[in-house]
Order: structure tokens, then sequence, then C-alpha cells
């Protein structure tokens, strides 16, 4: 999946007012990766040269949040942070890693499977090798703590979401709603189609870093069986434990 | 100190400033509702930021206070934010003003007339495991603050201790104790009947004219399911030009989402980061922690402002608390500093009476 920064912009730019203490820089309004291109690029622009009064930044689909310290920030912050967002070169963008992430298609852990499989006429083994076979990019990270918002997904795969939803959906899950897939990184309510189990923990709020999937990185799901997810689940349990990410070499 | 919760009250929680750098991973921000408030507090108590910029954190409570009893250590508090009724060992005792804590002291709160939110605030701060930088409790995600979660009957917190080491140290908590008596006519202004004021955006351009002189000229009612997420409003419908959804965004500190269904929502300490909700205006600072001090069935007006007078109004609070340092440092230097060439005091340390003796070498 290649992500090209320079792509053609529909428009330039705009910045928006999101209260005195935070600056939107909009790229667009579509899911689109050159826009989100973009954002990750000004992000990484700002992380490596905060300006002063600089607290937080929320990166989405289309535009990037800036938080600061209205009291303490440079009075001319809005014509900064454009001029910041005209000359965004591929050495600003994403972090270009990609995270692994084994997941156990099997038995209890993929109770929507056979549903998945029934709704697009392909077999359960099919389904799990299309799943597995293309990289995901990661646009961005909300709703709950370290929850991606993931893209790329193999549309033969889409499937509508469950007509009532679960009460609990255990932390680790994988799933299909509609057009898209994801992980749960917390327990949580919801209507996903669960196709598999990731022993990896998502989000866990005692570990440094809490959350180790960050917008703009690629994520590759990886099948594995129930006793390699039982090592796993364990290891990843273990202080100093290290998720697997590597550089993205040729995309697939 | 080490202070036991005997009853925790409706809601208490531990709140600092909340959680800041970690919205790109989704995590809330989180952090006391009334930042003021908890602010004023330390700076009463002369609770300065830690090395690493970290202000210390206090107790949020909600309309009905905690019983706190000292089982351990002394030290002062200081009850601000929305006025409680606050006793000790029974007797009544006004809020704003610094009052001394010892082993046995017995701290109860009854509801306050108005406001919301009170701040209970002692010296050192009340001290938990940092979690990812911020001691803010965030329930919804179970983490941060006392296990994650707002107080139970039985449980024991502990206070922090002085940034300085040493003999600045005994010098601090000698500090401390003197604040006792120290009373704060500054308030923050947290008039119920007052708009609130909003700037424009992001999302102001895609409603229409009527909708936007619905929000800005229509009074709202604060909905029962008013919590530390977000305070849902009811009244005259406020319409799109086209739909209610958007490409998910970034959602802030006081940032007003209108759903299809036309009504409010300001979004406050406990929000997530990111929604699809169109946002009409975001509500200033000043007046999140204004609107925070509301209760579910009182009144809500909007006025739009501009950024510059967000800021003027963000300057005056910043006034405010510096007063409110300004007046302790006065109270102190009221009175000879305790450290003459030689002399004696008491400490209690760990629960223990220590006598703490010193001499200076020329």
């Amino acid at each position: 999946m290649a992500v090209a920064v320079n792509a053609p912009a529909e428009k330039k730019p705009r910045i928006l007012h999101a209260g005195e203490n935070c600056l939107v820089v909009e790229f667009g309004d579509g899911i689109d990766l050159g826009i989100n291109a973009q954002v990750q690029a000004l992000r990484g622009k700002i992380e490596n040269d905060p300006f002063p009064g600089f607290i937080d930044m929320i990166p989405t689909y289309r535009s990037l949040a800036v938080c600061f310290d209205a009291l303490k920030s440079p009075p001319q912050l809005e014509k900064l942070l454009l001029d910041m967002s005209e000359d965004l070169t591929a050495g600003d963008a994403g972090s270009g890693e990609l995270l692994i992430v084994p997941t156990c298609y099997e038995g209890d852990f993929a109770p929507d499977l056979e549903r998945v499989a029934a709704h697009t006429g392909l077999s359960a083994d099919e389904a799990v090798r299309r799943h597995t076979a293309v990289d995901c990019y990661c646009y961005m990270l909300g709703f709950v703590p370290g929850y991606p918002y993931l893209g790329g997904m193999d549309p033969a795969l889409e499937t509508p979401r469950l007509k009532e939803p679960r009460e609990k959906i255990p932390a680790g899950s994988v799933a299909i709603g509609g057009k898209q897939t994801g992980i749960y990184p917390i327990d949580s309510p919801g209507g996903w189609n669960v196709i598999g189990m990731t022993p990896l923990r998502m989000f866990d709020p005692d570990r440094t870093p809490a959350v180790f999937l960050n917008a703009g990185m690629c994520v590759r799901f990886v099948p594995i069986g129930g006793g390699e997810f039982d090592r796993l689940a364990r290891e990843a349990g273990e202080p100093g434990w290290k998720p697997d990410i590597r550089k993205k070499e040729t995309p697939r | 100190m080490k202070l036991l919760i005997e009853n925790p009250g409706l809601f208490t929680t531990v709140q600092d400033l909340g959680r800041r750098g970690y919205q790109m991973q989704g995590v809330p921000v989180a952090g006391a509702m009334d930042g003021a408030a908890l602010r004023l507090g330390n700076a009463l108590l002369g609770n300065e930021k830690d090395p690493r910029g970290l202000e210390p954190a206090g107790l949020e409570i909600t309309v009905l206070g905690p019983s706190i009893k000292v089982m351990e250590g002394s030290g002062c508090f200081v009850v601000t934010g929305a006025e409680a009724g606050v006793t000790k060992n029974g007797v009544s005792l006004p809020c704003w003003t610094v009052h001394r804590l010892d082993p046995g002291d017995a701290v109860a709160f009854s509801a306050p007339k108005v406001g919301c939110r009170s701040y209970f605030c002692v010296s050192g701060g009340i001290d938990v495991p940092l979690v990812m930088g911020s001691r803010s409790t965030y329930t919804r995600g179970k983490f941060g603050g006392h296990r994650g979660r707002a107080l139970k009957a039985g449980d024991v917190l502990v206070t922090g201790a002085p940034n300085a080491t040493g003999e600045n140290a005994i010098g601090a908590y000698a500090l401390w104790a003197k604040c006792a008596g120290l009373s704060c006519p500054l308030r923050p202004d947290r008039d119920p009947h007052e708009p609130l004021r909003a700037i424009p955006g992001p999302q102001d351009d895609l409603f229409t004219e009527e909708g936007l002189a619905a929000f800005y000229s229509s009074e709202y009612v604060i909905a029962n399911s008013a919590d530390r997420m977000g305070f849902r409003l009811e009244g005259p419908v406020i319409a799109h030009k086209g739909g209610a959804d958007i490409v998910s965004d970034a959602i802030c500190l006081g940032s007003v989402q209108v759903p299809g269904h036309g009504q409010p929502i300001v979004m406050l300490a406990d929000r997530q980061t990111t929604g699809g909700y169109t946002k009409i205006a975001t509500v200033c600072a000043v007046d999140a922690e204004n609107l925070a001090q509301r209760l579910p069935g009182q009144k809500v007006r909007f006025e739009k402002i501009t950024v510059e007078a967000a800021l003027n109004l963000l300057h005056r609070e910043e006034a405010l608390i510096g007063e409110a340092k300004r007046l302790r440092e006065a109270w102190l230097a009221g009175s000879a500093f305790p450290f003459r060439r030689k002399g004696a005091f008491d400490v209690r340390v760990a629960g223990e009476l220590r006598r703490v003796e010193w001499e200076r070498m020329e």
C-alpha cells in the first residue's frame, strides 16, 4: 500500500478553531491515504520540533488537532501551522512501520467466522487467508484508548454488523464491521463480527507505552494456532515484552 | 498523611489536571472538571507543581462529599469549588480557608447550596501511582486515580511529600502547617445564570442560519445524563444544512457536538478523543469549568465570543491564581520564618511523633 505524501491535494489545508487552546489543520474531508499521509507528516514535524506551549495532538482521518496552552503559545501560531503544512515531505510522514498482530482464527475465538463465510460466500479458510493477505493502514486511534481505525481490508470480506450487538466483546477480539476491520483494545460492547483473537494487549495502562500502535503504521494479521496463542499471551504479560514491529518493506 | 475514606460520597475521584500527550492514541484527558478550583486549592496550601510540571492531585467531589478520617500524620486541607458544607470533628468550617488536620480528625461534607463539584485539597496532594503521566481517574477506562475507580468506603489514600529534600523539606512541612487559617476571598466566576461563552467552529459552516440563530439565542436545559464525559442539553433544535455526520474528527474540551437530532452535547473532561458529529462551537476553557458547576435541570445559554476575548478570560483566571499565591506569601510573611539560629519542633512522620532539632553551622 503506497502512501503518496505529495499526492495532489484536492484543497489547500485550512485552519479551524476548536476553542482558544486548539487549532485544527484540516487537509480534506474524506478517508484518503494521501490526505492522511499529510496529517501524519505534519504530526511528525510538530513532534520533532514542538513550539512553546505545545501540549498534545489528535490526528484523525483528515485533520490534525493541535492542543496547546494559549497563554504560552506563539501569537502567530495559525500562520506557523499553515507554513509547516506547506512543504510536507515523505521523511515527515508516518513511521513506515509494520505491526505484526498474531491472531487465532479458531474455535471460541472466532464466534462469527462462519457468519462472515456465509455472507461473503467464501470458505472460512479463504476468509482467513484474505484477512491475513493484505496489510491494513492505521489512519487514526480513537473511540476508546488504543482503538485503531484500519483501512485496506479486502472488500470481499465486507459483512454487515450483527443485528443485536453483544454486551461484551473481550479485549483482543479481531472483528469485521461493514467495510472495516478492527481490534478491540478493551472489553467493550459492540456489533462487529468477531473472527479471531490476538494475544497482544493493544492497550495496557500499566505498561510503557500503553499503546504501541500509532496512526500512520500498518498492521499485518498473522494466523496462529491455539497453542501459539497461549504462549504469546503469557509472554505479552511479562515485563520487558516488546511487540513485533518491523520496518515496512515492499507493500503487499 | 494517611487518610481513610469512611464514606465515599456520591462520586469522589482523584484528579489532577489530566493526561497530556496521549490523545493521539485515543486516551481521554480526564482531570479536574473545574481545574481552576483545584489550582486555587493547591496555591493556598503551597502545593507546587512537581519538576515535571505536574499539578498535585485532589479529590473531586460530586454534590455529596465523603467522610474522611486522618489515620496518620498532620497537614492542612482546603475545600474549593462548590461551597459544600464542611465539618471537622462535627464543627462547621468555611470553604476556601486552609484548616489543620491531625491524627483522628474526621472531615465530613454536606451538599453545596450552589454548584456541583467541590475539591478537597491537602498539603502534598493525594498521591496515587502515575498512569501515563497523570494521577487523574478515568473511570470508563478503569485506570488512573485510586485503582481506576471512584472511591469506596475503606479506601486508604496517602498524601505526597514536598518537592524539596533534606533541610528544605523540613522547612516545607513547617510552611505547610503555617497556612492554617489562611482564607481566600478570591473566587473564580461560576455564576450559574451567565451564558457560556463559545468560539464558533470548527464546523459552524455546516449549520443553517436558523440553526446558528437557535443555538446562540435559545435556552437549553441540562439533561439528567450529564457527567464528566459530557453534558447533553435539551431545547430548540439546531438545524444542519445537510447531514449531521462528518468523517471522524478530533473532539476538544468544550466541543459542542450536534448529532442528527439537533440537540447539543458539550464535551468535557472524560470526552472521547474523536467523533463523527458536527461541532457548532467550542465553549471557552473558563466556561467549560463554569458548566462543570451546574446540575441537571439547570439552564444554559450560549454567547458567541472571539478567540481574543477567550484569551482575556484565560489571562484573568491565571491572574486570579497568581493572586492566591501572593495572598499565601503575604500570610506567611506576617509571622517570622520558623527557622532561627537554633531550634526544634515536633513533626509527625508516618504516624510517629518526632522531635526535629537543628543548628546552623557557620
